[in-house]
């Protein structure tokens, strides 16, 4: 096996959330993720993992970075900055989208939630990803015009926590004033949680039924109480990778980054160019839609138990093809699957590869995204 | 949970073990590794017959988080393979000193284990004391 430096995340100054000394009380393995000292893992990704495919887990997902946003003209500020129409959203819905590059490169996937007006103000939450969360904030301030929209970053000052599993619902429920069950995927809204004023959003990360809940610190840390109390799995970042890779979502620079674009990633049901008027990075995808895209992000199954890992080559005939982006041996199917990029040329669904590992070649086969669908998630 | 580390075995940095037996050495890993790996998912290990080599890489553990190379502390030549813990690699966790051990080579060199640790001198590396 490797030196035991390999083994043991570097003594680096990171940070920590509100939530970081409860997963010491339980014990929690941590490692270092996007500048953050975050929980690994719990009692062991794979029980996690089942946890949350057949009852309940939560996720402090608080080192993610958490926007208000308000303004008069708040939709029509952001429609620039995104390739999604953020005019579709009513007040309560919610749109998952990228912030592109004038490459259309993804700087970053964020989800956006329209709240409404109100007196005359457009407001919005964002949540965008930890490491990128700086770089994102910049990126909006300098292309949104600030008198027509404001941003206000409480990253620091919010606990976030996703509440994931066919019993999310029914156990949340519990600290939460409004009825959860009137709230559809996808939808969200201010909510009453231990008494005090939170927000709560109907999605999440791991292919299940689910909330999201950001409150104040001493809030979040009462609600991990009351939900680890309740039975509630505490699951950490090993699992949220398991779980989002099953449901084939991506993970930023790792799936995608600034040199992928989302129709190269298989996101084209977020670029609406017919109803758009111009934003950053349009005029790439209008000529990657026109002659379609070079390469494609694919799942790919394979047999055995050899996980294809990030990093790992991929063949056709023995030349090689593509990269792993992403890969893990999935605890719910029971096999290896993977996301990587293929020329376009060889992206159908039932095309055969072969991928290296440790210098053999293992065939792989193209299967649909996403590789397991939960029978409990709500249907928007 | 607190790990063990059972006096009579030998240890590499590398987190193998070795329990000696006359000539013979039974291979496994340590509690400790298995618990830094978290849930093993696969074991790649070589054949009866196939000669170790001291210092060299004779085969994978994979857990659902990284990839390990294992490593030989001795040369000598397989003469029996755990096939049960290669099959349900999930198990090696149970009982790392006992029923998950990996391989049962005849060793060519006695001396070879000479830069091999103590419990005491493993335990205190791993555990930064």
């Amino acid at each position: 096996m490797a030196n035991q430096e390999e083994l043991i995340p570097e003594a680096l100054p990171l940070a920590q959330t509100p939530l970081y000394q409860l997963a010491l009380e339980l014990k929690a393995r941590l490692t270092s993720f996007g500048g953050w000292e975050m929980p690994v893992q719990f009692v062991g990704i794979s029980k996690e993992h089942q946890a949350v495919r057949t009852a309940a887990g939560m996720f402090d997902i608080s080192h993610m970075g958490k926007f208000i946003l308000r303004g008069k003209q708040l939709i029509s500020q952001l429609q620039r900055l995104v390739p999604s129409d953020l005019n579709r959203l009513q007040p309560g819905q919610a749109q998952y989208t990228v912030l592109l590059n004038s490459q259309a490169g993804i700087i970053d996937d964020i989800i956006f939630y329209y709240q409404g007006e109100d007196a005359g103000e457009q407001r919005g939450v964002m949540i965008v990803n930890a490491a990128t969360s700086s770089k994102d904030k910049a990126w909006i301030l300098q292309n949104v015009d600030q008198e027509q929209a404001q941003l206000h970053d409480v990253s620091s000052e919010k606990v976030l926590i996703a509440v994931q599993g066919p019993q999310a619902a029914v156990t949340l429920q519990e600290f939460v004033q409004e009825d959860l069950s009137k709230i559809k995927a996808f939808g969200h809204l201010d909510a009453i949680v231990l008494g005090q004023p939170g927000f709560i959003a109907r999605t999440g990360y791991t292919g299940e039924d689910g909330f999201e809940v950001m409150v104040d610190s001493d809030v979040g840390i009462e609600l991990w109480r009351s939900l680890y109390d309740a039975g509630v799995i505490p699951c950490g970042l090993g699992a949220r990778d398991t779980l989002r890779l099953e449901a084939a979502m991506a993970l930023y620079g790792q799936d995608i980054d600034e040199t992928t674009t989302p129709l190269e990633a298989g996101m084209g049901w977020l670029v609406h160019l017919e109803t758009k008027e111009d934003f950053i990075g349009r005029e790439v995808l209008a000529q990657q839609k026109a002659r379609s895209v070079q390469r494609k992000l694919v799942g790919l199954c394979l047999q055995g138990r050899n996980i294809a890992r990030h990093g790992y080559q991929v063949l056709s005939q023995g030349k090689v093809v593509g990269e792993i982006t992403s890969g893990t041996l999935s605890p719910t199917l029971g096999y290896p699957v993977a996301l990587a990029y293929v020329p376009t040329s060889l992206s159908q669904l039932g095309q055969q590869l072969d991928v290296e590992i440790r210098g053999k070649l293992y065939p792989a086969i193209i299967v649909k995204r996403p590789f397991y669908r939960s029978k409990t998630r709500l249907l928007t | 949970m607190a790990l063990e580390y059972p006096s009579d075995l030998k240890y590499q940095d590398s987190h193998e073990y070795v329990r000696l037996d006359g000539e013979i050495a039974t291979i496994g890993i340590s509690a400790f590794a298995v618990d830094q790996l978290g849930d093993i998912v696969f074991l790649e290990l070589p054949e009866i017959g196939d000669a170790l080599t001291k210092g060299e890489s004779f085969g994978t553990i994979e857990s659902v988080k990284a990839v390990e190379n294992l490593y030989a502390a001795i040369s000598g030549t397989v003469i029996e393979r755990n096939d049960a813990i290669v099959e349900a690699p999930e198990q090696l966790a149970d009982d790392p000193y006992g029923e998950g051990w990996l391989l049962k080579v005849r060793i060519n060199e006695l001396s070879e284990l000479d830069d091999t640790m103590s419990a005491d001198e493993y335990q205190a590396q791993v555990e930064g004391e």
